[in-house]
């Protein structure tokens, strides 16, 4: 019997190298480094993390965040899943660039994005203007923020959803459809289930990108303490203030969460799996 | 219940297509098409004039020159990373590849300000490599190193996460012939497997370098906010807005939003004319 061997052999050259190299600038750029926030962390005692992490301004930054993370995530849920239903189901003129478009938060700046969402939505912009008679205001209030992470996190829905929405079976509609449902009885219980995995991963990667976005919000929040501060500016003033204890601790919190939110992707995806068979 | 049924309904009326089309434009226009009209209007507002001297600033020069500095060294850096991950994940098998696989894309998670905080604890004042660096006279933070790890950091998976689901997908039975029919190991990176993902590559160079260029996060927290030396150019737009110098902001903001309509429109090109190059999950 041949002794057990790390890896199963193959012809291929450069196996121990490419791995060595990846293995070794994955830790010195991102593992240790990840690593050291943590262990200082650790270092604190549950004591003192909890007392840095349930500080007033804290608790209100990071109140903010999650809950405006979390609408953001849901109204890019709902015109996500629209989204990707007009893009993959109809033909119409310019839908090419729409669809290029829907990446645009992922190519912009966030630092532009952010400038340009709030003169736009500033009482006197573009938009604004229309919003300032119905008495909202957008700009330096939580609703900017919201504003912000709906942009950044638009892609997401859209681009989990639009492939499985193009593989979806046609049969399935026309059986449906045969059976007497109704376009809508279709679409809430035979499309939508099916859609339901990719629209949830969607969502989850929306929530934890939200979580840490900073450029594009912090000029359009205003960025008032208890009101509009969301937690990533937190970590970057207290870094200004060389309180490094308490940036380490808001750090480990947004880390935790969105590592949360994977963790649940992970979960979505091996539950998908496991039920159709295949990946998403 | 008759027989002849009306034809199953698998598609919507024309008015539901209508105002579901509707709604899904209007939608990308409140939050994407006006506010990227908005910073190309704002940037020409006082003139052409006033455009041309904003680009043309000591400072805006700096800047420039700063911003491809960085993603020159970062993009390349993480290219090759991408390159001999994907070689090792796809073309072998080994225990642990799919930690390795999430360890990867582990930076896409991390808010871009907690990859600057990371830095800052490792060469801050207070760490044990900073100063250590410091007596060497090297700098790390508030410098071009600083900069460039912050960004290596937030772009990693890019070129990486391209690569490794083509390679699966594409084998390895090319380079088996080609290694069985006499050819070295670089000869058949070189001509074998390069050729094959080299649409793959430059798509995900393209999504590394766009988001090298405009990342902001990450690199204010480590950048130090030097003016003329530390700013790239998403740090610069900050400074000149917060002076209120919003002509000079949506100035160098528009070509940062030239660089991001530019990337879409290479991309989109790529996605369909070598779509069969790309890897499976971008095909649509």
């Amino acid at each position: 019997m041949a002794l057990p061997r790390f890896r199963q052999p193959s012809i291929l050259p450069g196996f121990g190298p490419a791995l060595g190299f990846t293995v070794f600038y994955l830790s010195a750029v991102a593992l240790i480094p990840l690593g050291v926030l943590v262990l200082r962390a650790a270092g604190f005692g549950l004591g003192d993390l909890w007392s840095l992490a349930t500080d007033e301004r804290t608790l209100a930054a990071l109140r903010l965040s999650f809950g405006a993370s979390l609408i953001a995530a849901l109204i890019n849920l709902v015109f996500g899943v629209l989204l990707a239903w007009v893009l993959v189901r109809y033909r119409f003129p310019g839908k090419r660039v729409l669809d290029a478009m829907v990446d645009l938060p992922f190519a912009l700046p966030t630092a532009v994005a952010g400038i340009a969402l709030t003169t736009i939505y500033a009482p006197n912009g573009w938009i604004g203007q229309f919003l300032e008679p119905l008495g909202l205001t957008v700009v330096f209030t939580p609703a900017g923020v919201v504003i912000a992470l709906v942009f950044i996190s638009l892609p997401f829905v859209v681009r989990t959803v639009q492939p499985v929405l193009a593989d979806l079976d046609h049969e399935l509609e026309e059986a449906a459809a045969s059976l007497g449902a109704s376009r809508l009885q279709t679409f809430r219980k035979v499309i939508l289930p099916a859609l339901t995995p990719s629209v949830m991963t969607g969502f989850a990667l929306a929530f934890a990108r939200s979580i840490g976005e900073y450029g594009s919000v912090i000029f359009i929040a205003g960025n008032i303490p208890y009101v509009s501060e969301i937690a990533p500016l937190l970590i970057v003033i207290r870094l200004e203030e060389f309180d490094y204890d308490a940036a380490t601790a808001i750090a480990l919190i947004i880390l935790i969460i969105s590592f949360a939110a994977l963790f649940a992707i992970n979960l979505i995806q091996a539950w998908t799996r496991r039920r159709h068979g295949h990946v998403l | 219940m008759s027989f002849s049924a009306p034809s199953p309904r698998v598609t919507e009326g024309p008015i539901t297509r209508a105002v579901l089309i509707g709604t899904a434009v209007l939608f990308l226009a409140v939050f994407l098409f006006v506010p990227l009209a908005g910073v190309f209007f704002e940037a020409f507002r006082r003139g052409i004039g006033v455009y041309l001297a904003a680009l043309t600033e000591p400072e805006a020069v700096s800047a420039i020159q700063l911003t491809l500095l960085v993603a020159g060294i970062s993009v390349p850096l993480n290219a090759v990373f991408g390159v001999a991950a994907a070689w090792s994940i796809a073309k072998f098998e080994f225990p642990g590849k799919a930690m390795l696989v999430t360890l990867i894309d582990l930076p896409f998670s991390v808010s871009p300000v907690v990859a600057g905080l990371v830095y800052v604890l490792l060469f801050g004042a207070g760490s044990v490599l900073g100063p250590a660096l410091e007596d060497m006279g090297i700098r790390v933070l508030f410098a071009v190193p600083g900069l460039v790890l912050a960004t290596v950091f937030v772009t990693l998976p890019f070129v990486a996460r391209e690569l490794i689901p083509l390679m699966q997908e594409q084998g390895t039975a090319s380079e088996e012939a080609a290694l069985s029919l006499g050819a070295g190991g670089w000869q058949t990176f070189w001509r074998v497997t390069l050729p094959s993902i080299r649409w793959a590559l430059l798509y995900g160079v393209l999504l590394c370098n766009a988001r090298a260029m405009g990342e902001f996060g990450a690199v204010s927290v480590v950048s130090g906010h030097i003016r003329g030396e530390t700013n790239t150019m998403p740090l610069y737009v900050e400074i000149l807005y917060n002076e209120y110098n919003f002509a000079a902001a949506f100035a160098v903001s528009s070509v940062l939003a030239l660089l991001a309509i530019l990337t879409l429109g290479l991309k989109g090109l790529l996605e369909w004319r070598f779509a069969g190059e790309l890897a499976a999950n971008r095909r649509h």
